[in-house]
């Protein structure tokens, strides 16, 4: 994984909160997401194609997804309703977004984003024997974390090689 | 003054609304595509439009391109993320008036919204 490829998705989150929410984001150190840990209350991921392939995830407690979400809307909404996971959706697109503008050297195509409640869609990743990197942030509305998964073309093809010979 | 939101995430026609009521535009529509927008549009004509770029079935653009080949005037605001920051010009050509970057604040999003009323007003 290339480590300067995470940086542009942690400013796009910082700058995506600061400006949609006025909420400051304090980010604490990165460690590799275990194929073990706990589900989060709601998860948003985008598929990320081209020259950074693989997937980001923002996953939040529940409390702080409806926060969030009550900060952006002025409205309060459940952490399991439709409305919550479109504002979620809303964020990881504008944080995909803006993380492409800090990489102005690379195509970077990313999905739109799908939630899920009760999981942690990361993990499956993780078990597979990708290297799925966890940065935990902190905010007034609560924790939340960035998992991401960045391969370049040839990591993913090496891995899917050596997967093979494993299974063969 | 109407105002039609476009935008599939209601999440962003909530916060456009906010904006639009502090401003004192409170008679908004709603459509969640281009190809919902275009069909309320036959019997409704609004003083301003929002609309966003990325969106199933119809996007920002082809609604644009689509619109503008029946009504030439009335000024549209593109909200886009910054993914299609690139693609302004094309934009522009479609018949775009003016633009709102993803993500935005309250602020900006009614600094857009005066100013383009105010440049259709003196052309």
């Amino acid at each position: 994984m290339d480590i300067m490829r995470i940086s542009p998705f942690i400013q796009g989150v910082e700058h995506v909160l600061e400006t949609m929410l006025q909420l400051p984001v304090e980010v604490r150190d990165p460690r590799w997401l275990d194929a073990g840990a706990a589900a989060h209350g709601v998860s948003v991921v985008a598929e990320l194609g081209g020259d950074c392939q693989g997937s980001v995830c923002l996953g939040f407690e529940s409390e702080t997804a409806e926060r969030m979400v009550a900060l952006l809307t002025g409205r309060e909404s459940a952490s399991d309703s439709p409305d919550c996971a479109d504002a979620l959706c809303e964020l990881l697109e504008m944080v995909c977004g803006s993380a492409r503008s800090w990489l102005p050297d690379l195509v970077v195509a990313a999905s739109i984003p799908t939630s899920e409640c009760g999981a942690n869609p990361m993990t499956a990743r993780a078990l597979n024997g990708a290297p799925v990197v966890v940065i935990p942030c902190v905010t007034d509305c609560g924790p939340f974390q960035i998992e991401l998964l960045l391969e370049d073309g040839a990591e993913v093809a090496d891995r899917d090689e050596r997967s093979a010979c494993a299974g063969a | 003054m109407k105002v039609m939101l476009i935008d599939d995430s209601r999440t962003m026609r909530e916060v456009q609304k906010s904006v639009l009521s502090q401003l004192g535009y409170t008679e908004v529509q709603e459509a969640s595509d281009g190809e919902e927008a275009l069909a309320l549009l036959e019997s409704s004509a609004p003083d301003l439009l929002l609309v966003d770029w990325r969106m199933p079935n119809m996007d920002g653009l082809s609604f644009v391109k689509a619109f503008r080949q029946s009504d030439a005037t009335t000024p549209i605001i593109m909200v886009a993320s910054e993914a299609e920051r690139a693609r302004v010009v094309e934009a522009v050509k479609a018949g775009v008036d003016n633009f709102v970057i993803k993500p935005f604040t309250p602020d900006l999003l009614s600094q857009r919204i005066q100013e383009t009323l105010a440049a259709r007003e003196a052309a």
